[in-house]
């Protein structure tokens, strides 16, 4: 390495004794096998997050969270400050983007079994990541103050009403009140720009920090045979080898951001009218689409229960059971493949697709 | 043993000068096209964002009594007013017809559309020809050496 | 029979004076009591704006409403009864026709119904002792008179065309006159009886161009007047436009002519020129100087729609690629202003008038569409910055791509 930088980092350890992770990182490897491409998902979530975090820094500098300046101000942004319709274009296509990657990070790591012991807990923070990831999104949302955002919003908050016993308290307490207004607007950014980034911030570091103390995960199917010797183990050192790959992924999603902000840039809408009615054909972001559609398709009763009620059960069932996949899946930790489990997720994986292509049509 | 003008593994070593400098290089100019945008977002640009709120119409001494202005609000015309004696009224200047864009008339002292001739009094009631409803009316304030309209409550 | 009626009333004046301060008169105690015909009256009069301000049957009808007896109703104590056709305006105007005695009630009140109504067609032919038309009660009910702002009334402005069309809407009842009955279903078609249905009473009815009591249809000559009240412009254009000399020669209605008289739909662009729907080809053929100045006048009108469409499109296209367009489009405005100004020179029936705003609106058309060119090309700038990022990037990711095959092929030490 260049000595400046060699005198830089001794500068440091002397004062940080960052050396001991120097040191650390010099020695992480990277298994290579066949399903080692899934390995880069988790370092571009990050590095999407990382993206969000920076351009929603920079578009905190002009937004402003008021019913009668919120949707002035992105314009502002859009129109007036320059390359704000780059920073704006770009932290909303990420942010889908980002969901899209938490997603087939998240899938991925179920398919491989990495959830198994002892990465249960990384399962956990990283499936909580997942939530707040989508908060992000539905908090986001509302920002622009815009007719599509404030509809879906209170389609979206209507929902909470249907909690058995707190249900009223619950959407009170989203929507500041019992409406959508103002008020829902200084919640939700405060959701979204400090408790969701705080929330982020605590399991991120547990996340991370068990990534780096477990290592990563080897499949069962590829332990196996490396076990009985049908494969050499291969790996390659994280630095810089995988750090050099993970970089040019990087740059090809930014250079997808870009076209994407400069080809089909993000649009205004039209200023949210609290008394208007909703336009038709009002649904919410595509990665709620196959709740949306699923509580669409419901009968208004199950057996005893009110169908959205229903809806709103199973899909909290089913929250439950997959936080819980890897204790549920327990002969994982064992190196056995239950395809049970398998099948349950190609179940989960499936529904979400069909229902999303159905509430699209 | 040297042979002339070989010098040993320098073909490796130039080689991998190259691929340092592009990769150096890649990684530079990337970055500047990342960074120069952001640099620049983050100056405060020189038209300062005015909320939808409320607008500089005139100066104080701008309009005489029994006179009217037509100013940009928001993305519609407004009017500013200053009736002969001598208070400020604003309005939408939009008529309530067809759109045209209303003036004032020192004349008749009233609000007029050259459209159609509708006819609005100093309150902005619709007292004369096809306009349907009044406009709407905006608060005028006077604030130092200037006149402000902004919307009302 | 007198006797029972007389006994049964007294004691209902009896019981109605313990339970009442004041007295009503023995009229409608009385009457209120019959069937039928005799009855109606009464029901009727309990909404009547005369009722309202204390007046009573005897004020009308004459008689003694303090007098229980039959006698109430002799002619010798003034008793009028039941006026003829013929004698109802004057029975009225017994009372309206006097200035100070309606003033008691009603300060602003007018006095001169009778006077106008005897002007009138139908005040006319009343006198030569025709009972087939309307008189006072006709339009305004006998007992249950509301005032005419009532939105109950029959003359209410929403509801005058209805009664209008009581009599003039009846083939049967107007086959003596040779009069059309179609005005009224003319009228429900055309744009002012819509406005009027949304609830803008300044929308004119039957009444605004006809008169209420000295209903007279316009003289041919005087129709544009009429319209003109509302349609001041229209009216000042056409005045000294070359039509109204021709129309004033040839005996034609001035504004009805193309706009018609009771139907007066909302005039399409495509009225004007010389194609299948205008109304200029109606009087205008080919190589006459009216045909050409009505192809003169469609065209301009036609060539400012076309621009003003272009810019539109070309500045939402801009708006929709994500760029700032608001400005431009405020003075696009301007542009649709002079478009509403073009057409209503139209009736100068000079090309000329209409030529120089279509110019004015085809000029601001112009300077939008240049703004919006301006936004895209504004925008292809930003895709051509992208192309230059694009291009670090790929530079940056074949960097990346070279050092990781440099590093993985020396080898291992």
């Amino acid at each position: 390495m260049p000595g400046i930088y060699r005198r830089i980092l001794k500068w440091l350890d002397e004062r940080f004794g960052a050396g001991a992770v120097e040191e650390f990182l010099r020695h992480k490897t990277v298994p290579i096998h066949r399903h080692s491409i899934w390995y880069y998902f988790g370092g571009m979530t990050l590095f999407l997050f990382v993206v969000q975090a920076l351009t929603g820094i920079l578009l905190l500098l002009y937004y402003r969270p008021t019913p009668n300046d919120a949707f002035e101000s992105i314009q502002y942004i859009v129109t007036q400050v320059p390359y704000g319709w780059l920073i704006r274009s770009v932290h909303s296509w990420s942010a889908n983007l980002l969901i899209l990657t938490v997603f087939i990070h998240m899938f991925s790591v179920y398919f491989l079994k990495a959830y198994r012991k002892p990465r249960e807990l990384t399962w956990i923070t990283g499936m909580f990541l997942l939530f707040i990831m989508l908060g992000f999104g539905f908090s986001g949302y509302l920002l622009p103050w815009n007719t599509l955002a404030f509809f879906a919003t209170k389609v979206g908050t209507e929902m909470a009403a249907t909690v058995p016993l707190i249900g009223p308290w619950l959407l009170k307490f989203l929507r500041g009140g019992e409406e959508v207004t103002g008020a829902t607007l200084t919640r939700f950014f405060g959701f979204h720009v400090a408790v969701l980034p705080g929330l982020t911030t605590l399991l991120l570091a547990m996340h991370l920090l068990l990534v780096q103390r477990l290592g990563m995960s080897v499949p069962p199917g590829v332990e196996r045979a490396i076990e009985e010797g049908r494969q050499p183990a291969r790996s390659m050192p994280f630095f810089p080898n995988f750090l050099l790959r993970d970089m040019i992924g990087w740059y090809a999603a930014l250079g997808v951001l870009g076209a994407l902000a400069a080809i089909f840039p993000w649009e205004l809408g039209t200023k949210a009218d609290a008394f208007a009615s909703a336009p038709a054909g009002i649904r919410p972001e595509w990665y709620f689409l196959f709740a949306f559609q699923t509580l669409k398709i419901l009968p208004a009763k199950i057996l005893f229960l009110e169908g959205e009620l229903a809806g709103l059960m199973g899909f909290t069932l089913a929250g439950i059971v997959w936080v819980l996949v890897p204790f549920l899946d327990y002969k994982a930790g064992f190196g056995r493949v239950t395809r049970f489990f398998t099948g349950l997720g190609i179940f989960a994986l499936g529904y979400m697709v069909v229902m999303s292509a159905l509430a699209l049509r | 043993m040297e042979t002339p003008g070989r010098i040993p593994n320098d073909g490796v070593q130039s080689r991998r000068r190259w691929i340092s400098l592009l990769l150096g290089s890649g990684v530079l100019a990337s970055i500047a096209s990342f960074v120069y945008p952001a640099i620049r977002y983050m100056i405060p640009p020189p038209i300062g964002e005015s909320t939808s709120r409320s607008v500089v119409a005139a100066s104080v001494n701008e309009l005489k009594n029994n006179s009217g202005k037509v100013f940009k609000f928001g993305s519609k015309p407004a009017l500013l007013v200053r009736t002969p004696d001598g208070d400020y009224r604003a309005f939408t200047a939009v008529c309530t017809h067809l759109n045209c864009t209303v003036q004032y008339r020192s004349d008749l002292h009233e609000i007029w559309c050259a459209c159609h001739n509708g006819l609005y009094d100093l309150s902005g009631r619709n007292v004369s020809g096809p306009p349907p409803r009044p406009l709407e009316s905006f608060e005028v304030h006077v604030q130092g050496e200037e006149v402000i309209v902004s919307r009302s409550a | 029979m007198r006797f029972v009626a007389a006994i049964i009333a007294s004691l209902l004046v009896a019981a109605s004076l313990s339970a009442a301060p004041t007295p009503e008169s023995t009229c409608i105690t009385c009457h209120s009591m019959l069937d039928g015909k005799l009855a109606d009256p009464v029901k009727k009069f309990e909404s009547a704006v005369h009722r309202q301000v204390g007046l009573s049957c005897a004020d009308c009808h004459g008689g003694n409403p303090a007098d229980e007896s039959m006698d109430s109703m002799s002619p010798a104590k003034g008793f009028r009864g039941v006026p003829r056709k013929t004698q109802v305006p004057e029975f009225c105007a017994r009372c309206h026709s006097d200035i100070a005695y309606m003033h008691r009630f009603d300060p602003k009140m007018r006095a001169d119904q009778l006077s106008q109504y005897l002007t009138s067609v139908h005040g006319k032919r009343l006198k030569q002792g025709d009972t087939k038309v309307a008189v006072c009660v006709d339009c305004h009910g006998v007992h249950n008179i509301l005032p005419a702002s009532d939105t109950r009334s029959p003359v209410y402005p929403v509801n005058i065309a209805s009664t209008c069309a009581r009599c003039h809407a009846s083939e049967e009842h107007m086959r003596s006159y040779n009069i059309p009955t179609d005005q009224v279903s003319s009228y429900e078609k055309s744009v002012h009886a819509e406005i009027l249905a949304q609830g803008d009473t300044a929308a004119p009815t039957c009444a605004t161009c006809h008169g209420n009591h000295g209903a007279t249809p316009p003289g041919v000559s005087s129709v544009a007047n009429v319209c003109g009240t509302c349609h001041v412009f229209f009216e000042q254009l056409f005045n000294k436009s070359p039509h109204q000399p021709a129309f004033a020669a040839m005996g034609l209605p001035g504004c009805v002519q193309c706009h018609s008289n009771h139907e007066i739909v909302k005039p399409s662009d495509d009225w004007v020129g010389v194609g299948q729907d205008s109304v200029c080809a109606t009087c205008h053929s080919q190589g006459d100087k009216g045909y050409t100045g009505a192809q003169k006048i469609a065209g301009d009108l036609a060539n400012l729609k076309t621009r003003l469409a272009r810019a539109e499109e070309i500045l939402n296209t801009a708006e929709r690629s994500g760029m700032e367009v608001s400005s431009a489009k405020v003075e696009l405005g301007s542009a649709h202003e002079a478009l509403v100004k073009a057409r209503v020179n139209v009736h100068a029936f000079d090309d000329a008038e209409v030529q120089k705003l279509t110019d004015e609106g085809a000029q601001v058309s112009e300077k939008a569409y240049q703004a919006g060119v301006a936004a895209l090309n504004e925008r292809d700038v930003r895709r051509k910055g992208l192309g230059v990022s694009l291009i670090a990037i790929v530079l940056a990711i074949s960097g990346l791509y070279l050092k990781i095959r440099q590093i993985e092929s020396r080898p291992k030490t």
